[in-house]
Formats: C-alpha cells, structure tokens, sequence
C-alpha cells in the first residue's frame, strides 16, 4: 500500500463532505456509498474493517455518526502499518478522524444552523407553524419504526424470542416508568453474556 | 404559550457538560438518552417544543442528534452555544470510540463481548421505540386533529417500518400534503377568532 500524505486525506475529506448534504436521516443513510468508495474503489479498508467500525460505533456511547472517525482511524492505520508503526502512524490516524469527522459534519451542520435559525426567526409564520405541526406525527411515527426496524434484525420469532422480549418490554419501561436508562442497558448487557438473548 | 421562565441551562459550559453527560450515556444511540435528560429530567424543552425541533433534526441533513444539538445550543446561546452543544455531543465520546477502537481489536469476537453487544442492541431498538410511543403526548394539542394526527402516524409507520420507502418519499409524499392540511386548519382557526 503506498505511503498516505496530504492527498489521501484531502480525498477522504472531500469524500465525506460530499456525502454531508445528502444525509438526509443520518450518516448511516449513505454507508452504502461510502463502502462502495472505501472498500471498493479505493481498497483502503477490508469489507471486515469496515463492518466493525459500524457496529463498534453503534455500540459505544454517543451519536452512531462516529463510525465516521472509526473509519477514518482505519484507513490511516492500515496505510500506515498499524498501530504498532509508531508516533507517524497515530499522527497520521489522528488527522485522518478529523479530516473525516470535519468532512461529515460540517457542511449539514452549518446548513441545520442557519436553517433552524431562520425557522426560529420566523416561528409565527403560518407556513412554518404548519411544516412544524405537520411534521410532529410523522416524526414520532419514524421513531417508532426505527424501533421496529432495529428489532427487526433480530431474526426469526422462533429462534430469538429472548431479544424481542427484551426490546419491547426497554420499549414499556422507557414509555411508562422513568428509569435510568443505563439501568436497562446494562441488563440488556447482562442478558447477553448469559447467553439468553 | 410561554411558561414563566422555564429552566434553562446556567451557561455556554453547562451546556457543554449537560450534552457530553447526556452523549456518553447514550449506548446504541443517543435520542433516548436527550429526550429523557432535556425533556423529563432538566425541563429545558417541554415535549412539544422537543417534537418541533426533533422534526427539523431529522428533516435536515446530518446525524439527528448533532442537528438537535445545534439547534438547542443556539436556542440558549447563540453560536457559542451551538458550538458547545456540539462540541459536548462529539468530543468525549470520540475519545471513547476510538479508545474502543484501539483496545478492543483483539477481544472483539469473544462471545461474551458479541453477547453483550446484541443485548445493548436489543435494549437500544427497544429505547428508540419507547421514546416515540412516550412522545405522541406532544400531538394532544396538535391543530391538525387527534384522527389527522394518527392517520399520519399510521402511514408514516407502514411506510418506513413495513414498506422500507425511503425517507425522502415519505417526506414528500405524507409530509407535504399534512402541512396543507396543517395550513388550511390554522387559517381557519384564525379566521374563527376574528369573527
């Protein structure tokens, strides 16, 4: 694999800026690009690597967008020989994250702060009192799919009841009783190193 | 309808600190986790207001929780404001991720690790689900009517959750029509307080 420097992390950068703007309902809308450009065209991480950068970002605290720097991290370590490379390699790990995390949020954040200030400006309008109104059921029907989607990944009804068991009473406990939610994950956690889900 | 002054953050570095607390609790996801800590816990936004700046987060590109965190920021204190929020919502968990990243390389395929990944995962889609399902209290007062309301609920969930159409084209397709709707029932109602 050849040396990276500056234009490899101008590419990547340029990468995720383009991808910015059209994520809409997330970053993880447009991951089927982004594995076609990194793992397909580019071959600058495995289909393995690029797999458990999403999972483990998922998995950790924090918004799920931070698969990005995961990714990011990634590809500077494999073209630098890995961790064990030394000081160039995490150096240039660390601004290969900043390059990607600065790709992805820049643009869309600058656009949803000069959006949500103009809505905010005009919060008597009719038209934008309507967008708001309109947009309130349709919302909280899309978390509830989301919800519905993830569990979905469960699998079969049969073979895997432990883990609808466990979404839908998170679901209950989230909707009627106020309990921290760490309290919930953790048993989700425990539920799954014994094996019952 | 404003409250007599509603709580609110005491300053650009409590919001910091309010968002990183609220970003690293937030396994598997993190709206769960804002809407009970600014909603239930710190009263900083009441559940309608939650809902109207959650729908411009989601419509916007980006990642929801980044957006919602801006607009919350700015709300308060203007960019300085936004630019903690944000930087409390990316920067600590950041760290962690690649922190996890580093040091679980090796560990990553043990079946208790694997285990307690699917049961967070399990309990995550469960928080995403319960969070909509507590949220539809915001759409009592909704102008469009409560039958209105929940037709478009039901569609919006047909669509994404069995259909898999394409957020975009629900968007188009159920959110313009239902701002019509919402247009035309405001008018009337400021037509019935003028006569």
């Amino acid at each position: 694999m050849t040396a990276w420097g500056w234009h490899e992390l101008a590419t990547l950068f340029l990468h995720f800026v383009s991808l910015s703007l059209m994520s809409i309902g997330g970053a993880v809308t447009t991951v089927p690009e982004m594995h076609r450009f990194l793992v397909s065209e580019q071959a600058w991480l495995s289909d393995g690597q690029f797999s458990n950068a999403i999972a483990l970002a998922q998995a950790a605290p924090g918004p799920n967008v931070l698969f990005v720097a995961v990714l990011g991290w990634t590809v500077a370590m494999n073209a630098a020989g890995g961790s064990a490379a030394g000081a160039d390699a995490w150096a240039l790990a660390g601004a290969s994250v900043f390059a990607s995390m600065l790709g992805i949020v820049l643009p869309s954040a600058t656009l949803t702060f000069f959006a949500a200030r103009w809505g905010q400006r005009n919060r008597e309008r009719p038209t934008v009192r309507a967008f708001k109104l309109a947009m309130a059921p349709i919302v909280v029907a899309l978390l509830v799919a989301t919800g519905w989607i993830l569990a979905g990944s469960h699998g079969n009804w049969n073979v895997n009841l432990g883990a609808y068991l466990l979404t839908a009473s998170s679901a209950l406990l989230v909707w009627h009783k106020r309990i921290h939610l760490l309290w919930i994950l953790s048993a989700g956690a425990l539920a799954g190193v014994m094996g019952w889900v | 309808m404003t409250m007599p002054s509603p709580p609110r953050p005491a300053s650009v570095r409590a919001l910091f600190w309010a968002f990183s607390w609220l970003a690293l609790q937030g396994f598997g996801g993190v709206l769960a986790v804002v809407q009970s800590e600014l909603v239930d816990k710190r009263q900083w936004l009441s559940p309608e207001e939650f809902v109207e700046d959650w729908a411009v987060a989601q419509i916007m590109p980006g990642a929801n929780v980044v957006n919602l965190s801006l607009i919350v920021g700015d709300r308060y204190f203007g960019w300085r404001g936004a630019l903690a929020a944000l930087a409390g919502m990316l920067t600590l968990p950041l760290a962690v991720v690649l922190v996890l990243t580093v040091s679980l390389a090796g560990v990553a395929d043990l079946p208790g690790v694997q285990g307690a990944l699917r049961g967070m995962g399990a309990v995550s889609a469960g928080l995403i689900a319960g969070t909509g399902l507590k949220l539809i209290v915001a759409l009592r007062t909704n102008a469009m009517g409560k039958g209105v309301c929940a037709a478009l609920a039901i569609l919006t969930f047909i669509a994404i959750g069995l259909l898999r159409i394409p957020l975009v084209w629900v968007l188009l397709g159920l959110g313009a029509p239902a701002m019509a709707w919402a247009y035309y029932c405001l008018t009337a109602q400021l037509k019935g307080a003028r006569a």
